[in-house]
C-alpha cells in the first residue's frame, strides 16, 4: 500500500498512502502532511484505524482541531483544546483513550504535536 | 535617539546586551528590566538537593554581568501595549521603545495542577526548578529514611526537559553511596510516551532507567494530587502512590504576556523559529526561553539563537532583509550519576544521535554515550557560564549543528 515516492524531509521519509480510496501523503507514522488533502470521510477511516467510531462528540474537537490548525499553523495542545475550544481535558481522554492530543492529530489529517525537546 | 528595551536580564537578556552594546553606535540607548537583583545559574538546581552545590555557589548579582552603556531598570512587568511601543512596571513606571526583546523565560507554576500546592507541599512534595525548592528537597533528602520515590513530568514543555531524568540517575546514584539504595523505589513518570522524545535517545535513556531499577510509566498526564492517599491522578485516572514525590510542575511564559496577543496558551511568545522576530510586530523579538522554539529551552539553546539574532537585529534595524537562519541547535550535558555523563547534540531537523563532539572523530566529549568526560564537561560550564557565556565572548562553537561527527543509526 506504501508507495516510496518522495525525499526526507525533517528526518521523517514522506510517502503516499491510499486511505479510503483515495491517494494522500504521509510521514512514516502515518500522519497526513497536507492540510487540504483530508476530508471528514478520510477522517472517519483514520479513527477506525486506530479503533475509534466518530461520534458528535468527537467531531466537535476535531473541527476545533482542524479550524484552529487553520489560523494558527500549528497543532493545538491538548490544553489549548480545553481552554480555547471548550473541551474538558478529562473529556479528550475518554473521546481519544491513553493519548489523546496525538490521536486527535492522526485524526484530523495534522502533524503530530510537537513533542517538546 | 533609538531605544532598545530588553525584558529580562536572565541569561538571554544579558547575552543579547553585552553582544549588542559593542555593535550599536552611540546613537541607540539599551535599557534591560528585571524584577529579581540577582541572577541564578539555574543548571546548579539540578546538583543542590544532594549537596553538590550550595545554593550561594550558584548564585551571582546581576549587575556584575551588564557592561557600560546599558541601564538596568529593577521592577517587575506588568503590562505590555504592542499597539502603543510601551511597556508598565508594577511601581507605575512606563518605558517607551522602537525595538523590543522580550526575554522573560518561564517559570514553574505549581499551582497550575490541583492540588500540587496542598499541605503535602514541601513535606513530601517538591520541585527544584526553583532555588527555594531544590534547597527545601536538599533538607528533605538529607534525613529521607527511604519509601516510593516519584519522578514527575506535569506537562511539556519545561526548561531543560533532560533534568528530571537527570534527576532520577542522580537520585539513584545517592542512595547507593548512602547504602541505602534497596530502600528506596523510584519511578519515573512522564506525558511523553517514552523517556524522551526523539526515538534515539529515547531508547538509550529508556535502557539506562531499566539499568538502574527505575520503574518508567509513560503516557501520564497529571490531573490532581490527592493530598489525603498521596498519590498522583491522571486524567485517565490512573494512580501513582508516592511518599516524596519530586515533580517539575507546569512551566509557562510571564503574565504580562497574557493579553498581548503575541503569545499562546502557555505564555510563549510565538516566534518566527528561525529569525525568533515576533509573528504579529515587527519591531519584537522573543530570544531564550520566552519564545516558541520547537526546541529545548535550554541555555545552550539561547546562546547559539542568539549568535544568529545578534547578525540579523543588526540587518533589521537598518531596513536589510534578515539573512541568518537558527536551526533550533540544542547541546546539552546529561548527568547519569556515578561520576559520569553524557551528551546530546541536536536542532529542528536531526534528533540526537551518536558520535564525537565539537571535533568529529576526536570529541574529546561523546555523544549518546556515558564518560567522565562529559560529566567534567557539564561541571566546567558552570565557570564557561559565568565566565564566557553571559559576557557575549565568542565560544570554539559553531551556532549552527554540525552533522560532522555524527552516525547515523536507526532507533
Ligand atoms: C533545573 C534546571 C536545570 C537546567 N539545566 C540546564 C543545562 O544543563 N544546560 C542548559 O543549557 N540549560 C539548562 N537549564 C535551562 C536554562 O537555565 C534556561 O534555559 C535559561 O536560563 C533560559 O534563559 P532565559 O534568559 O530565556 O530565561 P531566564 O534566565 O530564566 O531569565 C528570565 C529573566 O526574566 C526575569 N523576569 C521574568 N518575568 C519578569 C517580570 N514580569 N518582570 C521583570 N522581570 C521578569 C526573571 O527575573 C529572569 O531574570 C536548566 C534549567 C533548570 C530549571
Amino acid at each position: 500500500m506504501l508507495k516510496h515516492d518522495s525525499n526526507e524531509k525533517g528526518g521523517r521519509a514522506l510517502s503516499l498512502a491510499t486511505i479510503a480510496g483515495h491517494e494522500v501523503h504521509v510521514d512514516d507514522e502515518g500522519f497526513m502532511t497536507e492540510y487540504d488533502e483530508w476530508s471528514e470521510d478520510l477522517g472517519k477511516t483514520l479513527a477506525s484505524n486506530i479503533g475509534i467510531e466518530m461520534t458528535d462528540d468527537h467531531w466537535n474537537a476535531i473541527r476545533f482541531l482542524r479550524e484552529d490548525y487553520k489560523s494558527e499553523g500549528v497543532t493545538a495542545t491538548l490544553r489549548r483544546v480545553t481552554n480555547t475550544g471548550g473541551i474538558p481535558t478529562k473529556q479528550l481522554f475518554q473521546l481519544f483513550p491513553k493519548k489523546p492530543a496525538k490521536k486527535m492529530a492522526y485524526i484530523a489529517g495534522l502533524p503530530k504535536p510537537v513533542g517538546c525537546v | 535617539m533609538k531605544k532598545l528595551l530588553v525584558l529580562g536580564a536572565g541569561t538571554a537578556g544579558t547575552m543579547i546586551v553585552n553582544k549588542l552594546r559593542p555593535r550599536l553606535g552611540d546613537e541607540w540607548s539599551i535599557t534591560i528590566v528585571d524584577q529579581e537583583p540577582e541572577h541564578h545559574y539555574q543548571p546548579g538546581y539540578l546538583f543542590v538537593p544532594f549537596g553538590t552545590y550550595q545554593p550561594s555557589q550558584i548564585v551571582k548579582p546581576k549587575k556584575k554581568f551588564i557592561p557600560k552603556g546599558v541601564d538596568l531598570v529593577m521592577g517587575s512587568l506588568t503590562r505590555l501595549d504592542a499597539d502603543q511601543n510601551v511597556v508598565e512596571l508594577a511601581d507605575g513606571t512606563v518605558l517607551e521603545y522602537d525595538y523590543l526583546v522580550i526575554a522573560t523565560g518561564a517559570t514553574p507554576r505549581p499551582e497550575e495542577t490541583e492540588g500540587m500546592k496542598g499541605d503535602q507541599w514541601q513535606e513530601n512534595v517538591f520541585d527544584f526548578y526553583t532555588l527555594e525548592g531544590s534547597s527545601a528537597l536538599a533538607d528533605k533528602l538529607r534525613d529521607w529514611s527511604g519509601g516510593r520515590l516519584v519522578v514527575h513530568i506535569s506537562e511539556l514543555p519545561i526548561k531543560c526537559p533532560v533534568a528530571p531524568l537527570e534527576f532520577a540517575f542522580l537520585a539513584d546514584s545517592y542512595f547507593r553511596d548512602r547504602g541505602n539504595r534497596e530502600a528506596v523505589e523510584i519511578t519515573y513518570v512522564t506525558p511523553l510516551d517514552a523517556a524522551f522524545t526523539k526515538p534515539v535517545a529515547a531508547k538509550r535513556l529508556g535502557t539506562m532507567l531499566e539499568d538502574r531499577g527505575i520503574t518508567l510509566e509513560p503516557d501520564f498526564y497529571i490531573e490532581s494530587v490527592d493530598n489525603e492517599t498521596r498519590e498522583i491522578v491522571s486524567y485517565d485516572e490512573r494512580r501513582i502512590p508516592f511518599d516524596l514525590l519530586v515533580t517539575v510542575p507546569v512551566n509557562m511564559g510571564a503574565d504580562f504576556l497574557v493579553g498581548t496577543g503575541l503569545a499562546n496558551d502557555l505564555n510563549y511568545v510565538s516566534v518566527d523559529h528561525e529569525t525568533c522576530l515576533s509573528k504579529k510586530k515587527d519591531n519584537i523579538f522573543a530570544v531564550g526561553d520566552a519564545a516558541d522554539l520547537p526546541t529545548s529551552k535550554a541555555g545552550s539553546v539561547a546562546h547559539f539563537a542568539i549568535e544568529i539574532f545578534t547578525e540579523n537585529f543588526l540587518q533589521h534595524v537598518e531596513g536589510q532583509e534578515m539573512t541568518h537562519r537558527f536551526d533550533g541547535h540544542a547541546n546539552c550535558f546529561v548527568e547519569s550519576g556515578g561520576g559520569k555523563g553524557m551528551l546530546i547534540d541536536f536542532n529542528y531537523e536531526t534528533q540526537p544521535l551518536p558520535g564525537k563532539y565539537p571535533i568529529p572523530g576526536l570529541g574529546p566529549f561523546k555523544l549518546l554515550e556515558e564518560t567522565e568526560l562529559n560529566h567534567l564537561g557539564k561541571l566546567m560550564f558552570k565557570w564557561v557560564y559565568w565566565n564566557a557565556l553571559l559576557p557575549g565572548r565568542d565560544l570554539p562553537l559553531p551556532a549552527l549543528m554540525s552533522m560532522a561527527g555524527k552516525e547515523d543509526v536507526e532507533a
